[in-house]
């Protein structure tokens, strides 16, 4: 029972922040399936969406219920913008030098932040219904832990039957592949491109909200180690499936949890007389545990096969 | 209907296409013959709107379409089966043929029961990946999916490319009966035998240039044609 108590929190916050890197790996995930590109930019888009709500919330003072879908919209207008300002301009350069256009974009937008913020730690709104406190079999958490692997188990059934199910879809899937081919069939490669940044930006919205009402300090940096987390989780998963991402999220998730949580845990089992203070190499442990994985499945769990028969 | 004039273009640095003159004629099958980097594919490339020519213009029912996106000149009447089938390989066959309408809004129900008269093969494995076809199979797939944006035009890079003679056979009943359902046909081939009997018309072309036109089955008999295509 000691066990169970003591285990609980800790997986309950591993589900809940893997949820939050599982939607922003969609995004890294679906630009990389099809533009073969690391959006390096991503994380800090991610970021932006907290400061706008930040800004709207605190500055402004919009009405949440106002403020939600407006910063989800303005976070997807920065990602359709910048696909169409640094991206589509290189769409037949090198991979390497629109990789160059995306780390240039990073540095952008957190510069911008740092100009506008001045550097500050600004703390992301309270939203009321998310973060009030609720009790999960006798564990304390916020509404928003509990909240997170729902909603994003249910966005990704959404974004899964779009793929799969509908025209923009099955395009979508055909210029993954195939960018001329897709062009003889009609299809306006731009369009679709923008449509795989427009989805990856709104979950990343979604995401930022949720993960900021577990973590409320919002700097410039706030998004790297999210977004590098996230990118691991694509990665882990198979970088360009979707489902992959996912799976990787959520692993990454509850893996960093229970291990910040180990030295508690193996102390309530009676393993360890006392705690060791492990915590600090979770991040170092979450990696050691994906580079065994990425031995032995190179690439990744729902990964794609290497060979290709064109 | 198909227009070519004075077309070059260049591709990867080099002039490809030096100043060609092609007529299509309506209800006719056309075919382009010439060896390996003769400008064949650049040529059709061009025309389908992948590569911008340097010069030259392309006209199709009169109208100028030289340069205009690979989109419009698909909603034009214009298709292409392209070199070495193309078919997307993790999309199921009826996607595939799907996609090959994309920019249509009717109702594909006719087209795709057409598809499959001529292909009964292609409806037995609908809901097959393409990707697990034959090379026969893939270009049936690849004729089909072109078929379905209702083109009144077709260009087809290589059909023959990779195919067993008995299956590059059957690949040329078949075009020959989708140019007698009225779809006017562009070919380029290498396969210069089964070409010129196919054809209407025919163009040798050498290293970008023009060396010859006439009458398909008239051609067979050329001297030089048969020295340097029919061996």
């Amino acid at each position: 029972m000691d066990f169970f108590n003591t285990t609980l929190p800790y997986m309950l916050s591993g589900i809940s922040v893997g949820g939050q890197y599982a939607l922003i790996a969609i995004g890294y995930t679906m630009v990389y399936g099809i533009l073969r590109l690391i959006n390096f930019a991503h994380a800090d888009v991610f970021m932006v969406s907290a400061l706008l709500m930040v800004y709207a919330v605190s500055t402004y003072s919009v009405m949440l219920f106002l403020a939600i879908p407006l910063v989800v919209t303005l976070t997807v207008l920065l990602g359709f913008t910048i696909e169409r300002v640094a991206y589509k301009p290189l769409r037949n350069a090198p991979r390497m030098s629109v990789m160059v256009s995306a780390i240039g974009v990073s540095y952008l937008l957190q510069n911008l932040a740092l100009y506008i913020t001045g550097g500050l730690n600004k703390n992301y709104p309270t939203i009321p219904w998310l973060s009030d406190s609720i009790t999960v079999f006798g564990a304390m958490t916020k509404r928003v832990t509990v909240v997170t692997p729902f909603l994003t188990i249910a966005l990704v059934i959404v974004l899964v039957m779009l793929i799969q199910r509908t025209k923009i879809g099955t395009a979508m899937r055909a210029v993954a592949k195939d960018f001329e081919t897709s062009q003889l069939m009609g299809i306006k490669i731009n369009s679709v491109i923008s449509m795989t940044f427009i989805i990856g930006t709104f979950l990343a919205g979604i995401g930022s909200i949720l993960y900021f009402t577990n973590y409320p300090g919002v700097t410039p940096q706030a998004g790297a180690m999210p977004g590098l987390k996230a990118f691991v989780a694509a990665v882990f998963g198979g970088i360009g499936s979707v489902p992959g991402a996912v799976l990787g999220g959520f692993t990454i998730g509850i893996c960093e949890s229970l291990i910040k949580g180990m030295d508690s845990i193996l102390v309530s089992v009676g393993i360890l007389k006392e705690p060791l203070e492990l915590a600090t190499f979770s991040d170092a442990f979450t990696f050691v545990l994906l580079i065994v994985i990425l031995v032995f499945k190179p690439t990744g769990l729902l990964g794609e096969k290497i060979s290709d028969k064109v | 209907m198909l227009k070519i004039e004075d077309l070059r273009v260049n591709y990867g640095g080099i002039e490809a296409v030096k100043g060609i003159s092609i007529d299509v004629p309506e209800k006719e099958i056309v075919t382009l013959i010439g060896a390996n980097g003769a400008g064949k594919s650049t040529t059709l490339r061009t025309v389908a709107g992948l590569v911008k020519p340097a010069s030259g213009r392309i006209s199709f029912f009169d109208e100028d379409i030289t340069a205009l996106p690979s989109h419009s000149i698909v909603a034009k009447g214009i298709t292409m089966v392209p070199e070495g089938r193309r078919v997307f390989p993790d999309l199921t066959v009826l996607e595939n043929l799907k996609m090959g309408a994309y920019l249509r809004k009717d109702s594909l129900k006719d087209d795709i029961q057409w598809v499959y008269d001529l292909f009964p093969r292609l409806k037995e494995r609908s809901w097959q990946l393409a990707g697990t076809l034959s090379g026969g199979e893939q270009q049936m797939l690849a004729v089909g999916r072109a078929l379905m944006s209702r083109p009144k035009l077709m260009m087809m890079d290589e059909p023959s490319l990779g195919l067993a003679p008995i299956i590059v056979r059957g690949i040329f009943e078949i075009i020959k009966e989708i140019n007698r359902q009225g779809v006017t046909i562009l070919l380029i081939e290498q396969n210069a035998n089964i070409a010129l009997h196919t054809a209407n018309t025919a163009y040798v072309l050498e290293t970008g240039r023009l060396t010859m036109k006439g009458i398909g089955k008239e051609l067979l008999n050329n001297e030089a044609v048969k020295k340097a295509y029919l061996g």
